[in-house]
């Protein structure tokens, strides 16, 4: 085989089935990556607005997203530096609620996610729809940190967690694919942990 | 705030040859190597080099590139040796001159200097290698008056390229163990130690971990920097 590493046997024993390819367990980290200063954001000027090809414009505040029906994403995350964290529970509301909410029109195939800090990445819409993608804040029952994206931030936990905005503050609906932060920096524009889609053309 | 793109044709990978190490401190070690397709990286940018075992098993890990840009087909990469780091600790302990790696780079588009405007550098520990890149550019290119860099470390002997650091353009704080004669207590880092390096309107590179970026980030808007001025990237504990 090309390629192989002289002396390189790897630490891998009984591989956990849960990580995808390339991946290894964070366990008790979760580390924090980012490409801007960490910002302060408040709850009571937070709010989160759903935008572009939907039928109305729709915005909530901090109380306003917190009466709408919780929902819970149990699972595992993967960041594209290689680290994964298994058995996480994350608490906030559905993206499907949002979005319907708001009445996607039918022209609609990709959205970006934008955040408090300017920061946007690229989704098609199929995989923020049907019980894929989540805004919480709450990890593993506690508030979500700043650091880690809180107040509130998306989850979109098939796909590698730059996906995931932090401080998120919205949706827009798209027509078209229009790159994110990382995507126009040689990300892959969809990021599939289980195919390794870490960069452009992978 | 501009980004250079990663070029596409550069994300295939290739076996580097090791040429040689060098140890910067006892935790951390340059290889140089040499790409059989190298394209010139801009100053910040990093290669993602991985490992394959003999059934298969691959482990891969991002390392900024320590060398100015060059045409040489040469890069350096400094490792920090983390303690379990399964990539790490085998660069360290098993790989020599003469063995292949391979690479694919370099990436990234966002942490990069093009060189040509006045920038503040701010690195704590280990992120300092993609700010010597740089440092080392504008040395090169006759232009040091553009960097200016700022060198958190923990004591002496954790100080990287301390042969070569020295110079107008670099300030290096301690925030565990200082050289006797030092004037500034030991501490990390505060809006005192950026504000005397700060000249308005240009860019701001910090690099370190989570820790640090977040305290240099503090002291820098406390110093008046813009926080959209501001880059950061952060080293998690990736192995």
């Amino acid at each position: 085989m090309a390629g192989i590493t002289r002396g390189f046997t790897g630490r891998r024993q009984a591989r956990d089935p849960r990580l995808p390819p390339g991946q290894y367990d964070a366990r008790d980290d979760w580390p924090v990556l980012h490409a801007e200063a960490t910002p302060k954001i408040v709850t009571d000027r937070w709010t989160f607005t759903v935008e572009g090809l939907v039928e109305r414009e729709t915005t909530w505040t901090w109380k306003e997203i917190h009466d709408l029906p919780r929902s819970r994403y149990a699972g595992d995350i993967h960041c594209v530096t290689t680290w994964s964290k298994l058995g996480m529970t994350f608490d906030g509301v559905s993206v499907d609620v949002l979005l319907d909410a708001a009445g996607v029109l039918p022209t609609a195939t990709h959205v970006v996610a934008v955040a408090h800090t300017g920061y946007t990445t690229n989704l098609p819409l199929a995989d923020v729809t049907g019980g894929k993608a989540w805004v919480v804040w709450d990890a593993d029952g506690q508030p979500l940190t700043t650091e880690h994206g809180g107040p509130a931030r998306m989850i979109v936990p098939h796909l590698y967690f730059w996906k995931s905005a932090k401080w998120v503050s919205g949706l827009r609906l798209l027509d078209h694919d229009e790159q994110g932060f990382w995507e126009r920096n040689g990300y892959h524009d969809r990021g599939d942990p289980w195919t390794e889609q870490r960069y452009q053309g992978d | 705030m501009t980004t250079l793109p990663t070029n596409r044709k550069t994300l295939r990978w290739q076996q580097a040859t090791v040429l040689s190490t060098r140890d910067e401190t006892p935790r951390a070690r340059t290889f140089r190597l040499a790409l059989p397709a190298a394209m010139p990286h801009v100053a910040g940018q990093y290669y993602v080099l991985r490992l394959t075992a003999p059934d298969g098993y691959t482990a891969q890990r991002s390392y900024s590139v320590a060398s100015a840009p060059d045409t040489s087909g040469q890069i350096d990469l400094t490792v920090e040796k983390l303690d379990d780091g399964e990539v790490s600790e085998f660069l360290h302990d098993v790989v020599v001159p003469g063995d292949e790696l391979e690479v694919r780079g370099p990436i990234g588009g966002f942490f990069a200097w093009a060189g040509d405007a006045p920038v503040l550098l701010v690195g704590g520990g280990s992120g300092v290698v993609p700010l010597m890149a740089m440092l080392r550019a504008a040395r090169r290119d006759g232009h040091p008056e553009l960097v200016r860099l700022l060198v958190s470390a923990r004591t002496p002997d954790d100080l990287y390229y301390a042969d070569e650091l020295p110079g107008p353009e670099s300030t290096v704080i301690w925030t565990r163990a200082a050289p006797p004669g030092t004037a500034r207590p030991v501490g990390r880092i505060t809006a005192a130690d950026v504000a005397p390096l700060v000249r308005g309107g240009e860019d701001v590179y910090v690099c370190g971990t989570p820790a640090f970026a977040d305290a240099a980030t503090t002291a820098l808007v406390e110093a008046g920097v813009p926080v959209d001025r501001i880059r950061v990237e952060r080293f998690g504990p990736s192995g």
